[in-house]
């Protein structure tokens, strides 16, 4: 589609020396405009995916496009309509943070007064006119996070691709950040986004690509991802013993359990349409004669869409 | 917020971006150079002054026979005085590239920007080795004021300068010594650092010439080999210095058209391995 700023296909990685591709004929195509995410746990192939759109890693085989360039062809000129936000802080540490900004902007080839100029500009945004001449080292993980998001809108890029942008922040500053992306969103920044956090993906993305394996084994809104597991709730309930017996229990006297599963002492059901789910739980319970020690009822998760995928959890 | 004008395509050809990113990179170390001069100066003067002090200051004053006293240490003067300004270069070569690289490259990933730049990988290397090159002329210019000041008397060289191999040989050992800082750079991992000097570096510069003429070390034989003298020839290094000795004196040196296409070649050589493995270090 013409509004499609990044597409790949049958994309494939396969890093020497490993038998397993870490990206696995990979189609996408991240519409202009929207917030992409890549949920997936360790090893699922997201850095690498990120890292040919970046052109920071050769693809074994298939084809990406980033506004509409192959990365492969054209590297340089993907990097004039790309920003990249990587996970661990790569400031500049011999410049102070006004530097960091004013010499990304020179390296994309603005004059010195323009660059100037929105260096200032966007560290008021920010919030970290204060830090202007202060050294890098000076700024907590979250203002360094900030500035790196900073540096790459400098030259206004098509995609903003971000590789787990709030791992290791604290949870203000998580939420912080996940304002400012929504900001920019707003402002009509597209931006991709890999991630192993969940809320992180249902929050902030209009998008999920759920990949394992280097493949993506559902791709769709989170609502939709959500509504496709069948159930409206999901209903947690830890046993000392007996957790199969109560599954088949629950499965068979609660009604509308579309799946259950146990892992170790907890069993989970995903249930449709439940009125009065704990009371009738801890009835079918006795009636099996198991007992319960804890009881718990949620909305689905991503991660229930993941362990429906895949069997497994998302963080094991 | 501000709205923002987001370029949805490339606005600027690969050629015009790069030409700009080029500039970018350049001007970025220059600055770092400039904010950390003083320290750029402390450590560009240590080497010339103690290399001077002992071999021109101490040597002479307890009558020790490294050229000797008098005419003879005069003499030696002469020859070490550009063999120091060839060892600062080559310093400068392994300090501002191949050091700044293991830290660049290492755990802080810092060098990640500029490789972003909207140019080819190569050129941020290139961008290293200019810099790089421009930092080995200020060294090889520091020596001169320190060896003019740290000598016992009459222990002086006598500099004779000859302005068209200067303007040539100097910048061209600086770019392959920069070239040079590159290749290591790209080849060590930072914590193999240490390596680098005791294996490389040490032997570079003590079998560079820096403190003998290559056309003195002729006696140095097995049977009627010249071994050594036809062993350091694989130095780049003695090129440098017997460069500098037919730029800076009338001291006896390597043939001019030996000096100009070897050290062309070596930084051919080492600008290829450099790109090469440095590219190979970003891409993955
Ligand atoms: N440079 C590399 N060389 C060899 N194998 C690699 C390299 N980088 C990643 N891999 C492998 O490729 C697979 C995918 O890794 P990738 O980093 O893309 O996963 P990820 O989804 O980003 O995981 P994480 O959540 O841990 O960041 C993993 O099995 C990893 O071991
Ligand atoms: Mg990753």
């Amino acid at each position: 589609m013409a509004d499609d700023v990044i597409v790949t296909e049958a994309l494939t990685k396969v890093y020497p020396g490993m038998d397993v591709p870490a990206v696995d004929h990979l189609d996408l195509a991240v519409r202009a405009g929207e917030v992409f995410g890549l949920l997936g746990p360790n090893g699922a192939g997201k850095t690498t995916t990120a890292g040919i759109l970046t052109t920071r890693v050769v693809p074994t085989s298939g084809r990406a496009l980033v506004a509409g360039i192959d990365v492969v062809a054209h590297p340089a000129l993907v990097k004039q309509v790309s920003g990249i936000v990587s996970q661990q802080n790569t400031l500049d540490r011999q410049l102070s943070v006004w530097e960091n900004l004013y010499f990304h902007g020179r390296l994309f080839g603005m004059g010195g007064r323009d660059s100037r100029a929105r260096a200032d500009e966007l560290l008021e945004t920010f919030s970290l006119s204060k830090w202007a001449q202060a050294s890098v080292y000076a700024l907590s993980g979250g203002m360094a996070q900030r500035l790196m998001v900073a540096r790459a809108i400098f030259h206004r890029p098509a995609v903003l691709f971000l590789d787990e942008p709030t791992a290791g922040l604290d949870p203000q500053s998580r939420l912080a950040l996940w304002d400012l992306l929504a900001e920019l969103n707003g402002a009509g920044q597209t931006v991709v986004l890999t991630t192993h956090y969940m809320e992180e993906a249902d929050q902030l993305c209009d998008r999920v690509a759920i990949m394992d394996h280097g493949h993506v084994l559902a791709l769709d809104t989170p609502d939709a991802l959500k509504r496709s597991t069948g159930a409206d709730t999901i209903l947690t309930v830890k046993v000392d013993r007996d957790g199969e017996k109560l599954a088949t229990a629950l499965a068979g006297g609660l009604g509308g359990v579309v799946s259950t599963r146990v892992a170790g002492d907890v069993v989970t059901a995903q249930v449709r349409g439940g009125e009065r789910l704990v009371p009738r739980t801890v009835e079918v319970a006795e009636a099996a004669g198991v007992a319960v020690l804890d009881l718990a009822v949620a909305e689905p998760s991503l991660e229930t869409v993941f362990i429906n995928l895949t069997g497994k959890e998302l963080r094991e | 917020m501000t709205t923002l004008r987001i370029e949805a395509h490339p606005t600027r050809s690969a050629t015009a971006a790069s030409r700009a990113a080029l500039g970018g990179l350049v001007l970025r170390d220059l600055t770092v150079l400039k904010k950390t001069f003083g320290e750029f100066v402390l450590r560009t003067l240590i080497q010339p002054f103690l290399l001077c002090f002992v071999f021109l200051y101490v040597f002479p004053k307890i009558g020790q026979a490294v050229g000797g006293s008098g005419a003879g240490a005069a003499g030696f003067a002469t020859i070490l005085v550009p063999g120091v300004v060839g060892i600062s270069i080559m310093f400068q070569g392994v300090q501002s590239i191949a050091l700044a690289m293991a830290q660049e490259f290492g755990f802080t990933r810092e060098i990640e920007d500029r490789v972003q730049a909207p140019c080819p990988i190569w050129l941020v290397a290139v961008s290293k080795v200019l810099s790089g090159s421009v930092q080995g002329v200020i060294a090889a210019a520091i020596v001169f004021p320190i060896a003019a000041v740290v000598h016992a008397a009459g222990v002086t060289a006598t500099v004779n300068l000859h302005w068209l191999e200067i303007v040539t040989l100097v910048p061209l050992a600086c770019v392959a010594m920069a070239s040079l800082g590159l290749v290591l750079g790209t080849s060590f991992e930072p914590r193999n650092i240490g390596l680098m000097f005791g294996f490389v570096v040490l032997p570079i510069t003590f079998l560079g010439g820096t403190y003998y003429p290559w056309t003195h070390l002729a006696p140095v034989t097995i049977g009627h080999f010249h071994w050594l003298q036809t062993l350091v020839l694989l130095n780049p290094l003695i090129y440098v210095n017997e460069g500098m000795r037919a730029a800076f004196t009338d001291a006896p040196h390597m043939h001019l058209y030996v000096i100009y296409p070897v050290l062309v070649g070596f930084a051919a050589l080492f600008l290829s391995i450099g790109l090469r493995n440095f590219r190979r270090r970003v891409l993955s």
